[in-house]
Formats: C-alpha cells, sequence, structure tokens
C-alpha cells in the first residue's frame, strides 16, 4: 500500500501565491482526478506531488518519508510523470521513446537487455501502439503521442502515475481510451492521478476527485458524493447540472441567467 | 526490434586511420611511403625522420584532437539544448580562448615565450566558461542567453586588441592566428593542452544517460531521475576545458561542431547518447581531411584551415535551412 501525502503544502512565486494551504492524501488503488479551472493551480500541486517542485511551505511524504529526500532514481522508479502536451525532441524510433521510461532501472552504461525489450513490448501492446514500432516518435498523431508517453510512463512499473492533463488535445474517442486506461491502472492497485477538464470523463472514471479555486483545495472525496453541480459552479463559474452516477454519469454546463450578455467588443456595444 | 541503418563506427575508424596514412606523406615536401620507412630506419636525425616527427605527426595529432573536440562538443551541447544550432562556440568558450591567446600576442609575450598563448587561452575560456556558468545556470534559455553575452564580450575584446595593436605586424599576427590552422605547432604546446582536453573529454562522457532522457523534453527527464543541473555543469566543464584548450591551440575553428553531429545523427537512429562518439570520429576525419586539403591546394599565401571549413561549413547551413523549411508546414 502506497501513501502519497501533501501536508499543507503551499507554493508561492515571485510573490504570487499559486497554492495555498492544500492537504490532500491519495492511497494506492485510486484514481483522482484533479479538477479545476484555469490557473487554479492543478499543474503545480501536481509537480509538488510528484517531488519535482519543493513547495515553499509544507511538505509531500511518501509513506511517511518526505518526498524530495528519497533518491530521485529511487523515487523515479516508483514514480511516472507524464507533463502537460509532452513532446518528443528527436525523431528517435518509438520503442526507444518508451524504453527511456526503464532509464531509472537500467545502470548508468550499458544498453537494455532481452528481459528489458520484453517490457517495453509488453508496454507498447498494452497501448495498442504494437504496430508502430520503428516509426520515429516525431511522425506520431496527437492520440499516438499520448498512448506512447503513457507507455514510457508504464513500462518502468511504477506505482504511483501522476500525469498532467493527459487528455487534452485528444478526440472524444481517444479521451474516452486514455481515461478508461487510467481506470484500469488504478483498479490494478496503482495511484492514479490527473489533471482532467473533461467533467464528464472525471465522473465516470475516476474514483476520487479534487477539485481546486484559487489555489486552494475546494473539496476533495470519492467522485460520487464529491462532484456535485454546486461544488462544480463554485469552482468554474458556471452552473452545471450532474446526472446519474458511475458509467451513466453526465456532466453539462448551462449559461447563467444573470450573466451579462458576452461581447466581442464590449467599448463598440452601443450604449 | 530492428536498426534503422549500418552502424558507421567500423567505416569512419578505417577511414580515419586510412586519412592519417596520408597526413604523414602529404604535404610541402611529398614522402612517399618507402622514404619514411628509409627515414625511419636510417641514423637519426635525417630530414624525412625530422619532417615527420616534428612537423606533419604533432600536425596530425592535433587535427585528430581539436576536429574530435569539436564533434564531441557539438554534439553534447545540440543533445543538451536540444537545439540544431547548438555548437562549442555557443558558450563563449571559444571566444574567450581566442580572447585570451590573442592578449599574449598583443603583448608580445607570445614572442618570448612560446606557451603563453596556449595558457592564455585555456585561461580566457575557463573565465568565460565561469562567465556563463555564473549568468546561466538556471535553464537551457538562460545558458543560450549567457553564451551569447560571454561571446559578444569577448569579440568586443578582440576588436579592440585589434583597433590598438601596437604595430600593424601584431594586427596581422593576431588576425592570422583567429583564421585556425593546426600546422607549425611545437610538441610541448599540444602537451600544455592535452591534459585540459582529456579533462574535458572526460565530462562530456559522464553526460549521454542525462542527454537520451532530454529526448522527452526537461520536465519527463527530471522526474526520470536525472540532475538537470548537474547535467549542464558537465557539459559547460567538459566544454569549457576541451574546446577551450583546443581553440587555444589552433585558433576559432568554425563549423566542425555544428555539422559532425547533424551528419551522423540519421546513422544512429537519433538518440542522442549515441552520436557523441560517432560524432568525435566523424569531427577528427573532417578536420584532417580538411587540413590535407590546405597542403593539397596550390595557392600562394597560405590556406587557413578555419577559412576553409568556413567555405565548406556555410553551404551546409543552406542545406540544413531548406531541410528544416521542408519538414515544418
Amino acid at each position: 500500500m502506497t501513501i502519497l501525502h501533501a501536508e499543507n503544502v503551499s507554493f508561492d512565486i515571485a510573490g504570487r501565491s499559486l497554492v495555498s494551504n492544500i492537504d490532500l492524501a491519495c492511497e494506492s488503488g485510486q484514481f483522482v482526478a484533479l479538477l479545476g479551472a484555469n490557473g487554479a493551480g492543478k499543474s503545480t500541486l501536481i509537480r509538488m506531488l510528484s517531488g519535482l517542485e519543493r513547495p515553499s511551505r509544507g511538505q509531500v511524504r511518501l509513506d511517511a518519508r518526505p518526498i524530495r529526500a528519497i533518491d530521485r532514481r529511487v523515487l523515479a522508479r516508483r514514480r511516472a510523470y507524464i507533463p502537460q502536451n509532452a513532446r518528443v525532441e528527436w525523431p528517435v524510433a518509438v520503442e526507444r521513446l518508451v524504453a527511456l521510461g526503464l532509464m531509472p532501472q537500467l545502470p548508468v552504461f550499458g544498453d537494455l537487455d532481452r528481459a528489458a525489450w520484453r517490457k517495453v513490448e509488453a508496454a507498447l501492446a498494452l497501448c495498442d501502439l504494437s504496430h508502430k514500432t520503428g516509426q520515429p516518435a516525431t511522425t506520431l498523431s496527437g492520440g499516438e503521442l499520448a498512448r506512447a508517453m503513457l507507455a514510457r510512463a508504464l513500462v518502468g512499473e511504477p506505482e504511483i502515475v501522476v500525469a498532467d492533463e493527459p487528455l487534452s488535445g485528444l478526440d472524444p474517442r481517444h479521451a474516452m481510451d486514455g481515461v478508461v486506461r487510467l481506470a484500469a491502472l488504478a483498479r490494478d492497485g496503482r495511484l492514479v492521478i490527473a489533471s482532467i477538464h473533461d467533467l464528464t470523463l472525471a465522473a465516470r472514471y475516476a474514483t476520487h476527485v479534487a477539485i481546486m479555486r484559487g489555489g486552494r483545495l475546494l473539496a476533495y472525496g470519492p467522485t460520487a458524493s464529491t462532484l456535485t453541480s454546486s461544488r462544480i459552479s463554485a469552482a468554474f463559474d458556471v452552473d452545471a447540472c450532474v446526472q446519474g452516477t458511475g458509467a451513466q454519469a453526465i456532466v453539462d454546463f448551462i449559461a447563467r441567467p444573470d450573466q451579462p450578455a458576452l461581447h466581442p467588443f464590449p467599448g463598440l456595444v452601443p450604449a | 526490434m530492428v536498426r534503422l541503418r549500418q552502424d558507421p563506427m567500423p567505416l569512419m575508424l578505417a577511414l580515419l586511420l586510412a586519412t592519417a596514412g596520408a597526413s604523414l606523406v602529404i604535404g610541402k615536401v611529398w614522402l612517399p611511403p618507402v622514404m619514411l620507412f628509409d627515414g625511419l630506419a636510417a641514423p637519426k636525425p635525417n630530414l624525412a625522420w625530422v619532417i615527420v616527427t616534428e612537423l606533419r605527426i604533432p600536425r596530425t595529432v592535433l587535427a585528430l584532437m581539436v576536429g574530435a573536440t569539436l564533434g564531441l562538443g557539438g554534439a553534447v551541447l545540440q543533445g543538451l539544448l536540444r537545439n540544431p544550432l547548438a555548437e562549442p562556440g555557443l558558450l563563449g568558450v571559444s571566444g574567450g580562448a581566442a580572447l585570451g591567446a590573442v592578449i599574449a600576442i598583443y603583448f608580445g609575450l607570445a614572442a618570448r615565450f612560446a606557451l603563453a598563448t596556449p595558457l592564455l587561452g585555456i585561461a580566457g575560456a575557463l573565465v568565460a566558461g565561469a562567465l556563463t556558468f555564473l549568468f546561466g545556470r538556471s535553464g537551457t534559455l538562460t545558458l543560450i542567453l549567457a553564451g551569447s553575452a560571454v561571446s559578444g564580450l569577448a569579440a568586443a575584446g578582440l576588436a579592440l586588441a585589434l583597433n590598438f595593436a601596437p604595430s600593424p605586424y601584431a594586427a596581422y599576427e593576431i588576425t592570422t592566428w583567429l583564421l585556425g590552422s593546426v600546422a607549425e605547432k611545437e610538441w610541448r604546446q599540444i602537451a600544455l593542452c592535452t591534459p585540459f582536453v582529456l579533462a574535458g573529454w572526460l565530462c562530456l562522457a559522464a553526460t549521454p544517460h542525462g542527454l537520451d532522457a532530454l529526448t522527452l523534453g526537461e520536465a519527463q527527464a527530471e522526474s526520470l531521475g536525472v540532475n538537470l543541473n548537474r547535467l549542464r555543469v558537465l557539459a559547460l566543464a567538459g566544454v569549457a576545458f576541451s574546446v577551450g584548450a583546443a581553440t587555444a591551440m589552433a585558433g576559432a575553428i568554425g563549423f566542425v561542431g555544428l555539422v559532425a553531429p547533424h551528419l551522423v545523427r540519421p546513422f544512429v537512429g537519433y538518440r542522442p547518447s549515441r552520436i557523441l562518439l560517432p560524432s568525435a570520429v566523424f569531427g577528427a576525419l573532417l578536420l584532417l581531411v580538411t587540413d590535407i586539403a590546405i597542403r593539397v591546394i596550390p595557392t600562394s599565401t597560405e590556406l587557413k584551415l578555419g577559412v576553409l571549413t568556413s567555405l565548406i561549413g556555410t553551404p551546409f547551413f543552406f542545406w540544413l535551412v531548406l531541410r528544416l523549411r521542408r519538414m515544418s508546414p
């Protein structure tokens, strides 16, 4: 059982507070969807939870140990992190891209052995990329690249997978596909934390949701009881209705009757 | 898992050996292999022996060392900065080395003490590298900007030295030195610079693991356990030592460090770690072939090595532009 606990973490930069006093504890088997408007501090929280950013105050503990005190290679074996809009810099073959996920496991010198290649092939198969073997990763489509990044994250069999907007830019089928994979990982006993903007997908597949606004945590708990229309309104400033639970859940937005009609050029509206 | 293309190393090493052999026999005086072996067997010193050990071998060793250093430095920097224009001169180190060496010539130190040029050159490279590091250590972009600033400073210093050159002769000497050459260097100059070059190579040899991880960008490389700050320090120190010492000996030789990594990259599946060694070997080969060409091309005034590499390198730049234009929509 793995427990990741952010203890009253805050993050300030240049006098601005991006995250303030968030206390959040997650454990294996959970798929935590991190929800919130743009600029709510999701990415910063995700970087702190991954151990990549040191909180200004408070700290993140992994199984009671301060995460920043864990050796970076040991931590890399236990936790995989996928940033927002992950890109490939060189046209390396897809399997080489995925194999980079094994780097923390390998000695500094020396190439992959047969067992390592089997893991790479398994990760490619899991993410439905086996047919892309040998293709330069820069030629993959957006959905394929997202799957390749997920395969890269999974190949080292981490206990924790943290992903920053893994579904952004994906069409409905690929977004659905991606979220189903993440949910399956959680069912496998891993801890999955992902920031997601598609609330319907979050409502259907996440076991837990954490809702953020202005750097603070509005609510955190099991999806069915936490993701309510009033909380969505509070977090996103739009009225929302949540219908159903589990696989049938739908979240939809409704324009507020009191909201002024938006005009693209407010100054030009005749008085 | 298929290999995309054939490993280029055996072919390049064979070519390198052949070229090194040719470099010993080709020059102002044509030394056929027979005469070379006769000279080795005959009582020393004899003419062939002196030509080979005092002129040709130092020149060949220097061309190989400088070429390999430029190729290796370019490969590491292109991997670190993930920028196709990255080359060893980018971090201001070459500029610093050139300024140091020019100061030695300017104050007439070089005329009195032959080791003054390489010594001040290395000192200049280290100061420039330290300045770049001091200002640019926090990130990739700041590193490039700090390198440009330091290069600009060194260029201003060079211009100043030319402006106030004590005599037309000194100005001429400075300009010719800046053009770059591996000819007529003494063994003790080479011996002075070699430890610095080797120290730089050692630093650069510790980078491939991190460079591979950077294929995924900085955030993911960090999450894979790579210490980015340590990687930047290693690359910068490696370039400052090796390229600084190489420039201190041979002057500013452009384009080898830019071209070599690009040309070997497709043959190793574009993996940043795998281009280091081939790029070093190719850089050495490129510089040695160019140096032989200089000896063969009949010109009234000696054609300088750095001039020819620039002449060859510029069309490559256009090719790079065309390729990038084809790839981007």
